[in-house]
């Protein structure tokens, strides 16, 4: 749903222990003979609610996308199908092209971003003090817990022109230029306050789930190595590293899925004044083609790609998901 | 869900040595110390850079509107006073807005409850036709963005003139729930060995009296992981409700924090009142979020049936 859906994605590697082997061969065999509605039926309302909340408006955003639906519809005009019109004219929009590299460019340094300093978190736990890993454990947490709207206020406050704690931290450094800088109103400052927020928020999940994936290393395997003399740096590039790489790759995939859709973050930072335009990632495109200039068909067009792209970058992760559902 | 990690393995610097070995590694110990103390320290600035943010809300919500405006941050509450809390309270709008996001949030909690609760049996307990379809379904379905669909979402509610209605929202946030919560649950499920319900039903129990008194319970710490993680997605949307409530008279929390913030952009922000506004939103969530994170690594029932 948000940014920040991320709460409980890895439960499933721990929180859920793989059942003892006999238990899928018996016991469902025994239920199948004895009711086989019983599954059936049990699915109907998840299914019904899927179909309500999320499949028909995709059946209906295809169709959409493939009609002329703007303001007259608005107004009672039947929409006509114009077949793929609305993604020739939304497609060959430099507009648009200008929307999906900024979104692609934002996406990736963020992931990267969120990707290394959370590998670089989860390091630093392993090796400091007990004390001290807790105190940044806790820290994390409470970052991560924090309402995704409530962060991104904090932030605009952070970053006041005229009272935020950065402008007058900067100015006491020296930097006289920050005295009521605006940080919002021009889109390079714009998207690395941008980037603050989404890394800010992002990196607890990150770091918390390579640090359980390094606690998972068997202590015995650094051990040996280091009998056999590998430097600490050696153990991180040829023990620890390779050990953690499942978790890596799907950590980092998942971020770029995530920072691909950002949305909120963006609409909410742009009420300070930002050029809307010029700031606009693919969601707030999307809204804005749909919402304000009320060109439903365009805006489905757009829908529609951002949705295949996800599906296109979520397989990797899916079928990963999958290989664990014996 | 892995934060409460495993303690620590005990480090290498007490791996005990040879005495004759010693005066020769003492410059490397002396480093290695030195070392230490150096990670420690950037993992402690690490940790007040990160927990900062929330500091600073909570702070900022209990200090006067006067020294926020001063020139100079104070970072100590030397201040500390209620009244950007009894602003907000008294304004109406953050009450009416609590109101729609506790109808909207509990109606949500406990339709996922039910309905995800349903289906995480069915694909658990029983391998039938169509499962695994379902379950691809389901793991895809819980990926698609909701900035790719709500266009049409708004022109669905719209149609059935379910726009700025508490059904509306709940709909699309069961919907946009559900995946997720069913593949947790399906975890749990599995996690409850079926000989248990099994030999309570050797031992007379029927097959519903087995499941109540036997598997139910040892589902709670899924369930209640799996409410709190459907709270928190309703209690902070912010996309859906966007598109699904544009009347002003209706608005979640979220929304209502959006439109307090902007609202008062054109007279100077009050940035206390702001922050107490975030803070009051925050504080729920930061306590169920707390309270899911130790329950849900709390192992299951592992060793139940072994003994």
């Amino acid at each position: 749903m948000s940014h920040d859906a991320a709460l409980g994605v890895p439960a499933h590697t721990d929180g859920a222990p793989t059942p003892p082997a006999a238990r899928p061969a018996t016991a469902p065999r025994v239920r199948r003979r004895r009711a086989p509605a019983a599954p059936y039926l049990l699915l109907v309302p998840a299914v019904v609610a899927l179909l309500a909340g999320l499949a028909y408006p995709v059946g209906r955003q295809v169709v959409m996308s493939l009609q002329r639906y703007g303001l007259e519809q608005q107004f009672g005009q039947p929409p006509q199908f114009v077949g793929l019109d609305n993604f020739a004219r939304v497609f060959t929009d430099d507009s648009l092209w200008a929307v999906v590299t900024r979104s692609i460019v934002f996406c990736l340094v963020n992931a990267l971003l969120t990707v290394a300093i959370g590998l670089a978190f989860a390091l630093l736990m392993r090796a400091v003090h007990t004390a001290v890993r807790l105190t940044l454990q806790v820290c994390l947490l409470l970052a991560w817990a924090m309402p995704m709207v409530a962060g991104v206020t904090v932030f605009k406050w952070l970053f006041d022109y005229r009272t935020g704690v950065v402008n007058w931290l900067l100015v006491q450094l020296g930097l006289d230029g920050f005295r009521d800088f605006s940080w919002l109103s021009q889109p390079f400052t714009f998207f690395l306050v941008a980037t603050l927020v989404i890394v800010w928020m992002s990196v607890p999940f990150v770091a918390l789930s390579i640090y359980a994936g390094l606690t998972a290393v068997p202590e015995e395997v650094l051990e040996a190595a280091r009998i056999d003399g590998a430097s600490g740096r050696q153990q991180l590039w040829h023990i620890l590293l390779p050990m953690v790489k499942p978790v890596l790759s799907i950590v980092l995939l998942l971020q770029v899925i995530w920072d691909l859709r950002v949305f909120a973050q963006i609409r909410l930072l742009q009420d300070a004044g930002a050029p809307v335009s010029e700031t606009n990632l693919l969601g707030n495109f999307i809204y804005e083609l749909g919402m304000s200039r009320q060109d439903f068909g365009g805006a489905a067009a757009v829908s529609i790609f951002v949705l295949l792209l996800t599906v296109a970058l979520s397989w990797p992760y899916v079928r990963s998901l999958l290989k664990e559902d014996a | 869900m892995s934060a409460i990690a495993p303690a620590q393995p005990s480090r290498p610097a007490t791996v005990t040595r040879s005495d004759a070995a010693r005066p020769q590694h003492a410059p490397g110990r002396t480093r290695r110390r030195v070392r230490g103390i150096a990670l420690g320290a950037v993992g402690l600035v690490c940790a007040l850079v990160w927990v900062f943010p929330v500091y600073w809300m909570v702070l900022s919500a209990f200090t006067p509107a006067a020294y926020l405006r001063s020139s100079t941050p104070e970072f100590l509450p030397l201040h500390a006073t209620g009244v950007n809390f009894s602003r907000v309270l008294e304004g109406g709008g953050f009450t009416s807005a609590l109101r729609l996001s506790l109808a909207v949030t509990s109606l949500t909690v406990l339709a996922v409850l039910v309905f995800a609760f349903f289906g995480a049996l069915a694909i658990s307990r029983w391998r039938f036709r169509g499962r695994r379809s379902f379950v691809l379904a389901v793991l895809f379905i819980q990926m698609l963005p909701a900035e790719g669909l709500f266009i049409a979402q708004y022109k669905m509610l719209s149609g059935v003139h379910l726009l700025d209605s508490v059904i509306g929202v709940t709909v699309l946030y069961t919907a946009a729930v559900i995946p997720f919560t069913i593949w947790m649950l399906r975890g749990f499920v599995a996690g409850v060995p079926a000989e248990l319900e099994e030999a309570a039903m050797v031992d007379g129990l029927s097959r519903t009296q087995a499941f109540l008194r036997i598997t139910f319970p040892l589902l709670a710490p899924g369930l209640v992981a799996s409410g709190v993680y459907a709270f928190l997605q309703a209690w902070n949307e912010f996309t859906i409700a966007l598109v699904a409530l544009p009347s002003q008279s209706s608005q979640t929390l979220p929304l209502w924090l959006r439109e307090f913030l902007s609202a008062s952009a054109n007279r100077g922000v009050d940035w206390g009142q702001v922050m107490a506004a975030s803070t009051l939103i925050a504080i729920p969530v930061i306590v169920f979020f707390l309270v899911v994170q130790g329950r849900m690594t709390s192992g299951l029932v592992s060793g139940a049936v072994k003994g």
